[in-house]
């Protein structure tokens, strides 16, 4: 069991939501973050005030899946989040000690297999 | 000055102010309904307005529109403001300098309409070069030929405070603008909602306010036309509103907020042109029947590839349409002292209708579609798709309407913008 951390950018969010669909994965959030990786920073000025605006607006996907799903949710969220600038985020993938779904009490890859009704 | 009424004038300097205020509700009203990244360029687009439109208004506009009675366009004698002063204006007992502000403040809010059609990616140099041109080729033309000696007016078509220069003007105008400037590049793929209904109610009631000044004011006195005018557009945008709430309940099973807001809009644009010429009751009438056309060209323009993005045709052309014709079948001589309707005997009335019906929005759409592929020859008029992307407020502005300020670091002037600043290495 991963659990899959992608931070992209909050235009291509629905790219991304668009790819997991295809992919098949079900379940995850998504969460509104701001970050900085590097990408060029904005220059605003607010009447006299100039200020560079060093955090970007991201999108945090996080997304628990079995192994066999590692390779598809992090292609998906490539193929979603990516428009070759600087600045279309990261994905990292860590290892997931438990899982529980509360609604059953299933565990772990019980817990991160969706259901089907 | 002798033949200037001073009850008269104090109402229109009111008015006056009345109608500059809806500009600002109107970008209010449009910023409420794009997306968070673009509620600034939004609203720019009206504040723009009142900049270029104010001074195309007092270099040309005006005199084109009031100078003269030549079948097309007034004349060159009132440019820059040339004779315009405390005489009262020819057929009025307001001074003429009140007269000139009145008419500012309509050219002013008609530009600023067309901008819900391109709202989220026309770039904001080409909005000031179309608005600049459009306010005097277009609007001052059609309110020439309604309002100002031109062939409509002479010809017996009744406009009571611009359904031809306005509303029609402002409609058609828009599904041209729409088509030249293309969609948005998600329209149609993604949901693209609006992203703070309470503006979107708020920029409505403040222009209903404002509405009262628009129609109220444009009898140019505190007599009767003015005060039937008045008292219509509160009845007319009501019975609007009933209708609209009972169409979304039979649609979605739900009374929705920004439908309301738009029935006030729809309700007012109604009672616009007929204001001052048909009776409360038929005015009620007006707001009820003329929900459904407008409602249903909403319901059917965002299933269409055409991104007319805030249904400008529909709340604006649409209805100005219904309420030019609607003059013809119900006028009152009883009333407005003027001419009789269709129902009242008075055929030819309603063909003087058709006419206006037929020959604003044509010219509008057909002048706006040029306008814009002539300044799109010289200038790239929406932006790349990655700055669509980002939003137009950071891109076209260099602001943003929700910022909080964390991790902003202070550029100092000793430091200068060009100064080096810690930046992570991409590579």
């Amino acid at each position: 069991m991963k659990l899959v951390i992608g931070i992209v950018r909050p235009e291509q969010a629905n790219q991304v939501l668009e790819a997991l669909h295809r992919a098949e994965v079900r379940g995850f959030s998504m969460s509104r973050v701001q970050g900085h990786g590097g990408e060029m920073d904005r220059v605003e000025t607010y009447r006299g005030t100039t200020v560079q605006m060093g955090l970007s607006e991201k999108v945090r996907f996080e997304v628990a899946v079995s192994d066999g799903f590692v390779d598809k949710t992090v292609g998906a969220l490539c193929e979603g989040g990516r428009t070759g600038e600087v600045g279309d985020g990261k994905i990292f993938v860590v290892p997931l000690d438990h899982a529980v779904r509360i609604r059953t009490g299933d565990t772990d890859e019980g817990a991160v297999t969706p259901v089907s009704k | 000055m002798s033949g200037v009424d001073t009850g008269d004038t104090a109402w229109m300097l009111i008015a006056t102010a009345l109608v500059l205020l809806m500009t600002p509700a109107l970008g209010l009203f449009y910023a409420g309904l794009v997306r968070s990244k673009n509620t600034l360029n939004t609203f720019m687009m009206s504040i723009a307005a009142i900049a270029v439109a104010t001074v195309t208004w007092a270099a040309v506009g005006y005199s084109l529109a009031f100078d003269g009675d030549g079948a097309l366009i007034g004349g060159l004698g009132n440019a820059f403001l040339s004779g315009v002063d405390f005489a009262p204006r020819e057929g009025t007992t307001i001074p003429e300098l009140v007269f000139f502000a009145f008419q500012a403040t309509f050219c002013i809010i008609t530009t600023a309409l067309i901008s819900g059609a391109v709202v989220e990616r026309m770039r904001f140099g080409p909005f000031l070069v179309f608005s600049a041109l459009w306010s005097v080729l277009v609007y001052a033309v059609l309110a020439h030929w309604a309002f100002g000696g031109g062939w409509l007016i002479s010809g017996g078509t009744l406009d009571f405070a611009g359904g031809v220069p306005v509303e029609m003007g402002s409609g058609f105008s828009a599904l041209a603008a729409a088509l030249v400037v293309g969609a948005r590049k998600d329209y149609g793929r993604q949901a693209l909602l609006p992203h703070n209904a309470v503006y979107v109610l708020l920029g409505a009631g403040l222009l209903w306010f404002g509405w009262f000044g628009f129609n109220g004011g444009s009898g140019f006195s505190t007599g009767d036309p003015s005060v039937l005018a008045f008292t219509n557009t509160l009845l007319c945008p009501a019975a609007t509103l009933v209708v609209w709430f009972a169409l979304d309940l039979v649609r979605g099973r739900k009374v929705t907020a920004i439908g309301a807001a738009t029935a006030i809009i729809v309700g007012c644009v109604l009672i616009t042109p007929a204001g001052g010429f048909v009776s409360p009751g038929w005015a009620m009438l007006l707001g009820a029947l003329g929900a459904i056309p407008s409602y249903g060209i909403i319901v059917w323009r965002t299933r269409t590839r055409v991104d007319e993005t805030l249904d400008v045709l529909a709340a604006h052309g649409t209805a100005g349409f219904i309420g030019i014709l609607f003059i013809g079948f119900f006028a009152q001589e009883t009333w407005n002292g003027v001419s009789d309707g269709l129902f009242y005997g008075n055929a030819e009335q309603l063909l003087d209708q058709v006419f206006a019906a037929l020959a604003a929005p044509a010219y509008a759409f057909v002048m706006t579609f040029i306008l814009l592929k002539a300044i799109g020859a010289v200038m790239p008029l929406r932006a790349s798709d990655r700055e669509e992307a980002m939003g137009m407020d950071v891109v076209q502005h260099g602001e943003e309407a929700y910022v909080t300020g964390e991790g902003a670091i202070l550029i100092t002037p000793e430091s200068g913008i060009e100064a080096e600043l810690p930046v992570a290495d991409p590579t």
